[in-house]
Parts: structure tokens; sequence; C-alpha cells
């Protein structure tokens, strides 16, 4: 295996956490709402996924765990940001402090532990084509699954008359509550849906990118999600493309690192997330015209009866 | 499903729509107070009533955005629950809202697409939404997203997203309020023709000489009770606002003579490009106003008006100092406080969040203006006692109801709101108020209250200039008139030489160098 | 059925005040709860927790010495969150604070230097602090970039750096190959109050903190701008005040006082710089002005609980075995209770039937 197929598959594997996370917030921002407690939902879900997986010995109970960890940890913020109508932000780091006191709780008793990654496809003959082969035949199942899910919001929100509501609440809560919409609980579904990518998202880390548990393992993960759906102006074509270039961040720092550059690792491993600030001022600075935000992001809404 | 035929078998006596003992009471307070209303196919029917008589609440009901804490709707003789907005439009009720109910970065197709049961493929909705908007003379680009368009073709939006439910029963809240008049003639013609057509119509306004034209029916509600159920052509438009107010409305007077001064606020040659991408940019603004003088600025909503405020007020600076002079001072980049150390102050048209904290104290309220002058602050500190102390002159010389000394802004109602705000401003003496719709959404006694306060301040020697939509309140107040129309500013007349039918045409941008020949046009 | 809220007509004054202590109560009646998940006795446990710390002079004076940094920087947040300017990079900045002092220690390391060493490191502390909060804030204004994101991934920078100095350049030499400096001179500590004791002058600089904030926001036009600016920008703005600067303000002021209450940490209760001399303040004090309702006092009631259960959990652990991350949980739910309390103010909660009397009619 040649080095730069290497790291190719590393920048997928590296990118697949964050294109998850980032998708589900995507959608949960889409509706209205800003949950910024998606590192507290992805580290839950990394404990749990874990967990589930070393106990049952499956891969898929596992990320079928880290699903549930991170819905439950969202319909927590729903309650709270839909329910009681808090404050978007004052909420969402609540859950991330939760999150980061919960998964060390669930996570006390694996760490150490060690399971057998997700396995890669192989299909024999097109798996084993130089290059391309590893790259487009070779990869866990995650990494497809997150592009299928791409698409499938993609499709979702521009081509399904559901995505066209869930749209418009994002847009003007105020009018789609005058025209009979019931904004809280679609709401409630994108957080829900948010919450489920971003468990499957950290499950994904224990799972398949490194085969053990460790507390801390998202790594601010989940802060970089969020800034990746800013990166993206709220669309899922662009998500990818973002993913994928922190991803090559990510996988770049560590090469380098091996490679035994002059430069102390601590510099380099700082480098994603000087990475994030420096995106997300030359995007902000760059987007003159029309904002592109959801209208009502974050934005407080209390149905009148 | 209600069509043509269903309408057709219950013309005459039985009514199309029936509340009975309508009551919607939030904790002890009654907005709705056993309400009865009959509307009959191919009537329209007005609902008249101040601000706070409960008139929203209870189109609201019936069109099922609000469950009723008692009494019933009857839909052709029928009981009907409405679960919600759906409900009512399964049954033919349609709703076209005063503040619309549209959504800014989607298209106009897709708007129309969220107003409808989502049963027929977008394709085919497309197709009809353009025929409908044909039939009935309301154009519309289906592909255009909404922020792109004008405060009427938004209506228009709302109107046909209406009527392509084909509807029996048609609510409609203040639609005329953002029109100019010739819009507004343009409208009537549409409603006259549903009402051909056999449908029925329940038309909130509060401009009574439109309702005396349009209407066979007039409801009266007044403090969430039903007072009158009337023909408003056999009324006056004086009746019916006593009817509405419940006794007589202080009348206006203008002082017998005003001296006319000097010029106390000039605006020269004023550009200036939005911050806000979807805002207007300012062309060439010039006027002069003098001392004991109340200039108007006609125009309908969205056309510059906000955007000139931000300007005069200093909240948007301008580049040239020179472009505005405040009582012989160069202030074009001067800030607001500057500003109002100059002598000038400023009631913006949203009370509540820009002309006030909604979640802030009264006295707090009264230094947010007032810091920059008087006693209120010494040596960065708040001199809480000063504060207090305009509250208190404010209330006493307005008559602010309230509950108690000090209570927060949003707890005021909209019109002892307005007057704290405009009390708070004229105590402190301005050469020269800007004031953005004074009288917006407040009752009758409290507008009086306010247009008298203008009258006599700018009888003291000031001068004021207040920008409307309300072409009466302009015609009642002022000396002269201008008219905003995407950015620009039309020559001012004096308010005696104004027709409606010119203010109309400027309002809907006829060229402001043309002839005014208004019968050519319509010819 | 279903919750409904319903607006109040004005905040109400006496939940304000109750809301924190009804917070408390159902944090302790979850966290009973999760005792007993643990298999542990909910009483025995909340005895270690919350009254063992309070009965001997040592844990008193380290709940004072936990509190001191936890009230410093959540007075400055609390200025941040008033003003709608969201740091929640806090942590990085207490950081920054703790490694800029600490150089001039490093520097000054047995040499003669004087009494001024102290005063000078608490100033560079407090400037660094500033700066580095002043970055998100700048990005902020000037180019419109988010400061929750940009203040959060300055946290794991600083961290970073912090790691990479006294593993590499500042490492005690005598150390044997620990990552730490070597221990500060006398000249470069902070004294503390009680001979023996753990109380020290950064206690005091807290306490100035609070009345300091107490008079800025109740009394001064400058506190005013900054509650107008958060509760409604656009009257602010009306009102002449100018929301970027005041964003300049906040951080500068709540970066200052994390930086400050940074170098008092490592030049005071810990004495050298090493990784981990935060356990999570900057995150925790986000909680402290929160359960403070942003006042002043009330953070320094909070600041004191929190201290309290920092405490508590570690004397659990001893005692009962009951594990660390108990109280980030603990931490974690108390705010949830507090942000949900305080909805209460401004709502009345209601139950009532979800759906009309009769079944719809329409189909």
């Amino acid at each position: 295996m040649g080095l730069i197929e290497a790291i190719i598959l590393s920048v997928l594997a590296a990118s697949t956490p964050l294109l998850l996370a980032a998708t589900g917030e995507l959608v949960t921002e889409r509706s209205g709402v800003l949950n910024l407690g998606v590192e507290g939902m992805m580290i839950v879900g990394a404990a749990c996924g874990f967990g589930g997986a070393w106990l049952s010995g499956s891969i898929i109970v596992g990320a079928l765990c880290g699903m549930v960890a991170g819905i439950l940890m969202s319909l927590i913020f729903a309650l709270m940001a839909l329910g009681l109508a808090v404050n978007q932000v004052a909420t969402g780091l609540a859950l991330t402090i939760l999150g980061i006191g919960l998964s060390g709780l669930i996570g006390a008793g694996f760490v150490g532990e060690r399971i057998t990654p997700a396995p890669h496809l192989h299909i024999p003959g097109l798996s084993d084509i130089p290059l391309a082969g590893r790259i487009l035949f070779g990869e866990d199942g995650f990494v497809y699954l997150s592009i299928a899910l791409v698409v499938g919001v993609w499709w979702f929100l521009y081509r399904t008359r559901a995505g066209l509501i869930l749209r418009a609440c994002g847009d003007n809560h105020v009018s789609a509550h005058a025209l009979g919409y019931p904004v809280l609980r679609i709401r409630l579904y994108a957080v829900m849906f948010g919450g489920a990518c971003a468990g499957l998202a950290g499950a994904y880390l224990p799972l398949a990118y490194t085969p053990f548990f460790i507390p801390g393992m998202t790594a601010g993960r989940g802060w970089i999600a969020l800034a990746l759906t800013v990166f993206a102006s709220w669309r899922p074509a662009r998500l990818v493309v973002g993913a994928y270039l922190f991803g090559a961040v990510t996988i770049l720092q560590l090469h380098a690192q091996g490679a035994g550059i002059g430069i102390p690792s601590q510099f380099m491993s700082s480098l994603p997330y000087l990475a994030t600030i420096i995106v997300l001022v030359l995007l902000s600075r760059a987007r003159t015209g029309g904002s592109t935000a959801p209208a009502a992001l974050g934005t407080v809404f209390v149905p009148d009866r | 499903m209600p069509d043509t035929t269903s309408a057709a078998q219950h013309t005459g006596a039985t009514p199309l729509l029936q509340t009975v003992g309508l009551t919607k009471r939030y904790g002890s307070f009654l907005a709705n107070d056993k309400i009865d209303l009959d509307i009959r196919p191919q009537e329209i029917h007005a609902l008249l009533g101040e601000n706070g008589a409960g008139k929203s609440t209870l189109v609201k009901t019936i069109y099922g955005l609000i469950q009723p804490s008692e009494g019933e709707i009857r839909w052709q003789g029928r009981t009907i629950v409405l679960s919600g907005p759906s409900d009512a439009r399964a049954h033919g009720i349609g709703m076209v809202f005063q503040h619309f109910s549209l959504f800014d970065n989607l298209t106009v197709a897709e708007n129309v697409a969220l107003g409808l049961d989502g049963k027929e493929p977008f394709k085919d909705m497309s197709a009809r939404l353009e025929q409908v908007s044909r039939t009935y003379g309301l154009p519309l680009d289906p592909k255009r997203e909404v922020w792109q368009l004008s405060v009427g073709e938004r209506q228009r939006i709302e109107i046909v997203r209406a009527l392509m439910q084909n509807p029996q029963f048609l609510i409609l809240d203040e639609p005329t309020a953002v029109l100019t008049p010739q819009e507004a003639d343009q409208l009537f013609i549409v409603l006259n023709r549903l009402k051909a057509e056999g449908r029925a119509i329940l038309y909130i306004s509060h401009k009574l000489d439109e309702v005396k034209r349009l209407c066979d029916t007039a409801t009266i509600l007044r403090g969430g009770r039903k007072v009158e159920t009337c023909n408003p052509r056999a009324e006056t438009a004086a009746s019916l606002a006593r009817m509405m107010v419940g006794g007589e409305i202080m009348e206006v007077k203008a002082a017998a003579s005003r001296q006319i001064t000097v010029p106390r606020l000039l605006v020269n040659d004023l550009s200036l490009t939005p911050d806000d991408p979807h805002g207007i940019r300012l062309e060439h603004i010039s006027f002069e106003l003098r001392g004991g003088e109340i200039l108007g600025i006609a125009g309908v909503a969205g056309n510059g008006q906000d955007e000139l405020f931000a300007a005069l007020s200093g909240e948007r600076l301008a580049k040239d100092p020179g472009t505005i002079v405040i009582d012989g001072h160069a202030a074009g980049h001067l800030s607001i406080t500057r500003r109002r150390k100059l002598g000038a102050a400023f009631i913006p048209e949203e009370r509540l969040g820009h002309g006030t904290a909604p979640r802030m104290r009264l006295s707090e309220n009264a230094l947010l203006t007032g810091h920059a002058i008087g006693n209120m602050v010494l040596h960065g500190f708040v001199n809480t006692a000063a504060t207090l102390k305009t509250v208190d002159r404010t209330t006493e010389t307005f008559d602010v109801r309230k509950a108690k000394r000090d209570p927060e802004a949003a707890s005021l109602s909209g019109g002892n709101l307005q007057k704290f705000i405009v009390g708070r401003e004229i105590l402190r003496d301005p050469v020269v108020l800007i004031v953005n719709q004074p009288t917006w959404g407040v009752d009758a006694g409290a507008a009086a209250v306010i247009r008298q306060a203008l009258l006599d301040l700018a009888a003291g020697g000031a001068a004021v200039l207040v920008t409307s939509q309300d072409l009466d309140e302009l015609a009642e107040i002022t000396d002269r008139i201008a008219v905003m129309f995407h950015g620009r500013l039309s020559a001012p007349v004096p308010t005696a030489e104004a027709s409606r039918e010119t203010l109309g045409l400027l309002m809907g941008g006829s060229s402001i160098e043309a002839p005014e020949t208004p019968h050519a046009t319509r010819a | 059925m279903q919750l409904v809220l319903e607006k109040r007509a004005e905040r109400s004054a006496t939940i304000a005040l109750i809301s924190p202590l009804i917070a408390i109560g159902l944090t302790i009646a979850t966290l009973c709860i999760v005792f007993a998940v643990l298999g542990k006795n909910p009483i025995a446990a909340l005895a270690v927790y919350f009254i063992d710390p309070l009965t001997d002079g040592y844990s008193l004076q380290e709940i004072a010495v936990k509190a001191t940094p936890l009230v410093m920087i959540a007075i400055g947040l609390s200025l941040c969150y008033l003003a709608n300017a969201w740091n929640i990079g806090a942590e990085g900045q207490f950081l920054i604070g703790a490694v800029a002092g600490s150089w001039l220690a490093v520097k000054t390391q047995g040499t003669d230097a004087g009494h001024w060493v102290l005063p000078a490191m608490l100033v560079l502390g407090a400037a660094a602090g500033a700066l580095y909060a002043l970055i998100p804030a700048i990005c902020k204004v000037r180019f419109g970039a988010s400061e929750i994101l940009t203040s959060l991934m300055l946290v794991y920078v600083a961290d970073l750096l912090l790691d990479y100095l006294v593993r590499g350049p500042w490492r005690d030499p005598q150390g044997f190959n620990f990552p730490t400096t070597a221990e500060f001179d006398p000249v470069a500590t902070v004294p503390t109050l009680i001979e023996g004791g753990r109380l020290h002058l950064g206690s005091i600089i807290a306490l100035f903190v609070v009345a300091a904030g107490a008079v800025l926001l109740g009394r001064t036009i400058k506190g005013f701008e900054i509650r107008v600016v958060g509760a409604a920008p656009r009257a602010a703005r009306f009102g002449g005040f100018n929301a970027n600067q005041l964003v300049l303000l906040t951080f500068a002021i709540s970066g200052a006082l994390a930086g400050l209450a940074g170098i008092i940490e490592v030049a005071g209760p810990v004495g050298h710089l090493q990784p981990g001399i935060s356990p999570g303040y900057g995150f925790t004090a986000i909680i402290v002005a929160f359960l403070g309702r942003l006042n002043p006092i009330g953070i320094l009631i909070a600041g004191l609980f929190l201290a309290l259960t920092f405490i508590g959990g570690e004397q659990a652990q001893i005692a009962m075995k009951i594990p660390l991350d108990v109280t980030k949980v603990f931490q974690g739910i108390l705010l949830f209770y507090v942000l949900a309390c305080d909805s209460l103010i401004l709502y009345r909660f209601r139950l009532i039937s979800s759906s009309p009397k009769v079944q719809s009619g329409a189909h």
C-alpha cells in the first residue's frame, strides 16, 4: 500500500465523523434550531457505542447504541430549548458539559478494553485495483453510510414536501405556525435526527477509528462539525467538501509529526483548531450578499393558543 | 368538500358561517366574550374595532389557529371543531394575514405550496398558480424569492394562495394598510368579483370610508364584546367611530396661527447604501424643514422610510457631514447621541425593541435616550431619582396608564407605551422631532393625544417630521407632504393642495416630475 | 396532556430570587437517583458531598481557594453574557494568563529580583488573558465569525501551548523529566493569609472583583449599556450605544479576569506551571455565572457552592469510591435545572389537554 493511498484512506476515515455529525446538525439548524451540544452528544455516543460493541461483540449493535444515546441526549436539549423556551446557546453548552461528565461515568468501565474495529469492505477484484480500488471499494461501512446520508439529506431538503416544510420552519416560524404547521414538533424531529447523527459520529471513533475508548476522545470534533455547517452555508454538497478538507488537515498534521519535521508536535496538533478559526473568519468575511443562515436560527418560539 | 353547489344550497337565510357565544379566555383576561356573528354567502362583512378589541383573536379562532374556551363555530348550519388551519382550509375557509405569513427565502411557488394541502404535484400546482393569478389580474412570477418583492406583491401572494384553495369564505386582515389608494381600488375589484362568485368575505379595516364603500354588513367589537351589527352604508364614519370607541373622540386642534421660523432641519442630496442587503438605497434626498412646521412623508411601507429614519437619527452615519444639518450644525457624521445634544429627538416606528427595551423598566427606558443630556448621568454613575422623575412627569403630562410606578415597558398597552415614548422625547423640548408612524396600532384616544402633542410642539417653534402610511393622519396634522418611493423623495407640496389621487400615484411610483394629470392616466 | 407556556406580563421577581434554590433542590434529588443507581447510600453520599466539607477548617479554606478562580472568571463571563457576547473560551484565557505570568517567574527564577515580580506577573497574566480573549472578539466584530466557536477553539490551542512549554523550554531540569517548571521563588508566589494555611491573597482580590462588578452593573451607565445591548440590541443602538465596542470591552474584561485567575492559581495554590492546572474552571464558571443569575452577589454564592461540589466530590471519591465524573454530571444537571427554572421567570407553565373537546370534524 502506497503512502498516497494510505493518506487518502486515513483522510476519509478522519473526515467521516465530522461529516456525520455536521449532516445531522445541518438538518437541525435548517429547522431553525441551534444545538451547540454536538460535542456532548458525540462523546456520549462514543462511550455508549463502545460499550454496546464491547458487551455484544457487534459493531452494528455498538453503532445503534451510539445513535440511541445521541437521540436521548438530544431529547434533553429539545425539552429545554423547545419545551421550556430556554436560550438555545446556553442549553447547548449545558448539554456538552453534561455529556462530558456522563461519558466519563459510562465509559469508566471500558477504559483500557479493546474491540475488533469495523471491518472494511472487500470485493475481490474491485478492491484490489491499485490505488482507486482500496479507496472506492475498501472502506468501512460508516464511510459509505455517511455519503449516503448526505445525499439523502439533500434529496429530503430540496425534493420532498417534508423538506420544504422543515426549511419553512427555519425561515419563519411565525408564518409556519400561522399556516398550521406544528413548528415545535417538526423541530423536535430535526433535533432528534441531529442527535442520532452526532451519536453515530461519536460511536464511529471507538468502533472504526481507534478500537478503544478514552475519555474526551472526541477532542473538539463536535465543535468543528458546528463550524462546518457555517462553512457549508447550510448546503449539504458543500458540507462534503468541508469535511474532507478538515479531515485532510488532521491527517497531514499527523503525518508531518510522523515524518519528524522539526516542529513541536503540539504546534501541529493545534492546526485543525487554528484552521477552523481561519476558515470561519474568511467565510464570514466573504459572505456579502444575502445571508445564508436560516433566518429563524437560534430564536425562541412559543406558540400562542 | 365545499364547492359551488353546496354554496347554492345555502343562499338566502342560512348563514355560511356562524359563531355562537364564542369566548376566548387568557387567564382572567377575556379576549373574546360571547361573540355571535352571522356571515352569509355573497356578503362582504366588515369587522371593526380598536386595537385590543378582540378582532385578531376572533378571526384566528375562525381560522383554527386558536382554540375557543367556550362557544362554537357553525359552518353551513353544522357545528364544527377546527383543530388547526388545515381543518379550516379543508372546509373552505381562507385567510390573508395582516403581517404576512410568508417565507422570505423561499420562492413564490414554494410559499403557495406551503399554504395548500400538498396532494397536488408541485408542477401542476405551479401551473394552476399562474392560471389563478392571471384570472384575477394578480400577476406573480412563481420562481422569484419573496424578499425580492415589494409589499404589494407580497400581499398578492397571500391572496392568490388563499384563492387557490377555492375558499367559500375569505378573511382579510387590514389588507389595504400597505396599499396605495389605486392598488386598494384594484383589490376592491377582485373582492367584488369574489362576492359575485358566491363567496363571503370577512373584512377587517380601520379605514371607515373604505368599509362604507365596500361592505354590506359591519360588526363592531369593543373590549372583547360585540357592540353592534349594522349596515355601514346607513351610518356615517363618525357614528361608526363612536361605536368603536364607545364615546366621543377628542378632536385634534391646530393652533390658530403658527410662526414659521428659521430652517431647523436641512437634508442636502442625501444618498446612502443600506447595510442590510434586503434594504433600500436612499437616492438624492433633499428637503428643508423650518421651525413651527410639520412636514409629512407618505409612502407604502418598505420604500426607504426606515432607512431615512436611520440616516436622520444617526443610527446610520452619512459620509458627508453637510448632507444633514440640524439647527445650523452639520450633523451627517455625528452619532445619535451627539444629534440629541444638538436638540433633535427621534421616535421610531417599532415601540417594543426599538423605541424601548421591552423587558426593562420605564425608568431605564427613560435613561435609554435621556442619558445624552440633562442630569441622568453624573461621572458615569446613573442618577436613578432623575430617571424616575422623568417617568412621573411623562405619566402626568401624557396620561400614561400603568399598573405601578415603574413597570416593564412590555407590560403597557400599545397606546400607553406610545404615549410614554412620545412624552419622553417631547418633554425634553426638542427643536427637531423626527417621528415614524406616530399612531400605528394605537387606540383612537391615545392617537388624538399624540397628534395634539405634535401640533403643540410645532406651535411652540419646533420642526416636526412625520412619516406615516396613513394619509388621513398626514392630512390632519401636516403643513406639507412629500412622498417616498424606492428610496426617492418627491418635492413637498402644501397639504391643502395635495389630492389623494396625486399622492396615490406618487406612492405607486409615477414619475415625480410627471405633470399632474390623474384623469388622463385613468382614462 | 400538553405543556403550554404562557408569557407573563412582567418578569416575576419572586421566582427570580428562588429559582436557583429550586434548581439546586431538583439537582440534589436527581443526584440521589444517580447514587442509588451506582449502589451507594444516597443519604450518606450527600453528607460526604455537602456537609462534611463544611465541618473542618482545612476544607473550608479549600472551598474558598477553589471558589476564587470560579468567581473571578464567572464575573467576567456574566458581563459577556449580559451583553449577548458568548465567550466560552475562558478556560483558554485562564491558561494563557497562567502561561504569561509564569514566563516572568521562570525568567527571574534564582535571581535576586525583588517584590515587584508578583505584581508584574499578575499584570502580565491579566493582560495576556485580555489579549487572548480579544482574538475571538475581533473576529466577531470585524469579520462576523461566531465568537462561540472561535473562543472555544482557542482553548485547545492554549492547552497545547502550555503542554509544549512545560515539556520543552520551561521544563525543570531537576524535575525527573516530569512536565513541569521548577517551583516559583517566594517573590513570585501569592502569599497566604493564614500561617501554614491554604487561603491566599487571591480570595481577597476575588471579593474586590465581585464588589466592582456589582457597582459597574448596578450603578453605572456602562453597566446599563451592557445590559441594554444584550436585552434589546436595536433599542441599544437607538440609545446611542455601540454593540461592537461592548463586545470588545466585555471580552477584554472577562479575558483579563480569567487570565488573572490563571496566574493567581499557578502562583498560589499550585506553585509552578504544569498541565492540568485547571479542573475545568473556565467551563464550570459558565455554570457559576448562570446559577448566580448573572448577578455579582449571586455569582459569589454560586461560586462557593460549586467549589463545595469539587471538594465534596474529591472526598466522596476517597471515602465512598464514587467516581469523580459524578461531580461533572452533577454540575451539568445543575445548569439544566437552572436554565429551566429561569424559564419560569418569564413564563407560566400550564398543563392542558392536548386535543379539543370534540374530535376534528374536518373529514
